[in-house]
């Protein structure tokens, strides 16, 4: 029975390179895929992008592909990727570059594109946003991107056209992992059951290390070995769509039951309907079993038809951030740190702003219960709010700094921030009518 | 006793939605947090930041319930000015949770 071993070389764009590396060493893969774009993450490359042509993809790409285009080479490990971000033309011909320069040849690099659908939505702000139900044309003016998650069409057809390297922009996770499969076992498009197993696959892989042991450790009962040296996560999967998760003997991490448990439900609602764009995933009735060290065998996927619409993820101008942050420490600190934020609110009460926050880090910055525990060695004030204006925004983390003499003894560590804040929103988006185009470079 | 010593726990968002699964250590104890750990009661232990509904769902076989959290973002991961934008250690607080 054929067989295929895919890969995760990055569960998100800035993850570490040293374990995909040993991975494509010694894992006896036929591909990997790293999954680099988090829901934010292609809007910013979009700014990018109008900023200047020649940018909007992976920051790592290169420090990425220089160590991986050799290792594919040699390897014969095809290679699937979301680092094309907001321009996956641009990404393929910076990796080509990168071939040429290492003298890596034989390489047919695809860039798969048309999830960028920003000229479609200009022309149907009547779509519903589905956070808050509003037209789109109520954000139509700060439109900075949209982004359809295409599925797994356009890999496969880079794939049958004997690519190796294929970069893409916005694809859902999954799909990265599961055109592999579509391609090497022909499966029909229609035949949900194996979608719906592959698309699990898919989604078990798609974190990296957090089915390794990553994301999961605690000293008390989940305690991983060598967490240090984490080793990241390959499935083996025959034709059926069975098969199991392990990783490279010798690595650190943990993989059991437990830790396919945790990022089974990682980021997923109902799980008998997992909705992307190839099959609604059902992972409703899906077992693991323990199979040796480090190995465990899934089963029991399933999957039903897609739906007629892909996600779209916006992004749009939504002002400015700014910042500030204090510590205090010793004897009645958390008392002076509430009069350092009751100073710093007094100071900005007729600043225009939203979302303002006074936290206490070390007290009540993350806990969302109401502690009343005070006895603590340290705390760290931090302010927070949006504001229309970048100067606005800078006077949140300069009131904070200027409490080092106008405010409270003992503060120290006073630092500030101040950005642009870039939301995201989505809306559904009717399939008929988006194609995805490929073009190729052949080294 | 709490949560934390039969069960542990992942969170992750998506939009303004949070999900909290909930797995046992020991098969053994599934039926007793299925009884015990309801939507009512995740609702009501994070009143204070959860503005929707809290669904539940099960999945016996591996002794995990999933819990999704509606509106518990702060508008969500791209737009909130919280410190933990994912409100990633909210499963660490869930397994606080006396039972």
């Amino acid at each position: 029975m054929k067989k295929i071993r895919i890969g995760s070389g990055a569960g998100y764009g800035g993850d570490r390179l040293e374990p995909a590396i040993l991975l494509m060493q010694e894992g006896g893969l036929n591909y990997i895929a790293f999954e680099c774009l988090a829901e934010r993450t292609i809007a910013l490359a979009q700014k990018e992008k109008q900023r200047n042509p020649e940018k909007g993809y992976n920051h790592l790409l290169e420090y990425r592909m220089e160590k991986v285009l050799p290792l594919a080479s040699k390897h014969k490990i095809k290679v699937i990727t979301n680092m094309g971000a907001a321009n996956p033309i641009q990404a393929m011909k910076v990796t080509g570059e990168i071939a040429k320069k290492l003298g890596v040849s034989g390489l047919k690099i695809a860039a798969v594109c048309g999830d960028d659908v920003l000229h479609i939505l200009n022309e149907n702000t009547h779509l519903n946003i589905l956070e808050n139900r509003e037209p789109l044309s109520s954000i139509s003016n700060i439109m900075i991107s949209a982004n359809a998650y295409l599925g797994t069409t356009g890999i496969v057809e880079a794939l049958n056209n004997g690519a190796n390297i294929i970069i893409t922009g916005r694809v859902a996770d999954p799909s990265l992992f599961l055109a592999p499969m579509i391609y090497e076992f022909g499966w029909e498009m229609d035949d949900y059951a194996k979608l719906g197993k592959g698309t699990l696959v898919g989604h078990l892989l798609e974190c990296a290390g957090q089915i390794c042991g990553g994301y999961f450790a605690d000293l008390q009962q989940k305690q991983v070995p060598n967490l240090w040296n984490i080793g990241f996560p390959f499935a083996e999967v025959d034709e059926h769509g069975e098969g199991f998760i392990s990783k490279v003997k010798g690595t650190g991490g943990l993989i059991n039951r437990a830790t396919c448990t945790e990022q089974l439900l990682y980021e997923i609602h109902d799980p008998a309907q997992y909705i992307t764009p190839d099959c609604v995933a059902d992972f409703s009735n899906v077992t693991f079993e323990l199979l040796g060290p480090d190995k465990v065998k899934f089963d029991h996927a399933s999957g039903a038809p897609p739906t007629d619409f892909y996600k779209v993820s916006v992004g749009y101008f939504n002002g400015y951030y700014g910042e500030g942050q204090i510590s205090y420490g010793g004897n009645d600190c958390v008392n002076r740190a509430k009069l350092a934020g009751e100073i710093v609110k007094a100071r900005l009460k007729d600043l225009n702003c939203v979302d303002f926050r006074i936290d206490l880090i070390g007290l009540n910055s993350i806990n969302p219960f109401q502690t009343v525990s005070q006895d603590i060695s340290e705390v760290r004030l931090r302010v927070s709010a949006k504001t229309d204006t970048f100067a606005m925004a800078q006077l949140i983390g300069q009131e904070v700094e200027t409490l080092y003499t106008n405010g409270p003894a003992g503060g120290g560590g006073a630092t500030k921030q101040t950005e642009e804040v870039i939301s995201v929103l989505s809306v559904l988006l009717p399939k008929l009518g988006i194609q995805h185009h490929i073009e190729y470079l052949n080294l | 006793m709490k949560l934390l010593e039969i069960a542990h726990a992942r969170s992750g968002d998506k939009g303004n939605i949070s999900n909290i699964s909930l797995i046992v250590y020991d098969q053994s104890n599934f039926q007793f947090i299925k009884e015990n750990v309801t939507e009512e009661k995740v609702k009501d232990w994070f009143k204070d930041i959860v503005l929707g509904e809290v669904k539940r769902y099960e999945l016996p076989q591996l002794g995990a319930l999933n819990f999704v959290l509606y509106d518990a973002l702060d508008g969500g991961v791209t737009s909130s000015t919280l410190l933990d934008k994912h409100r990633k250690s909210l499963s660490s607080f869930l397994l606080e949770m006396d039972i």
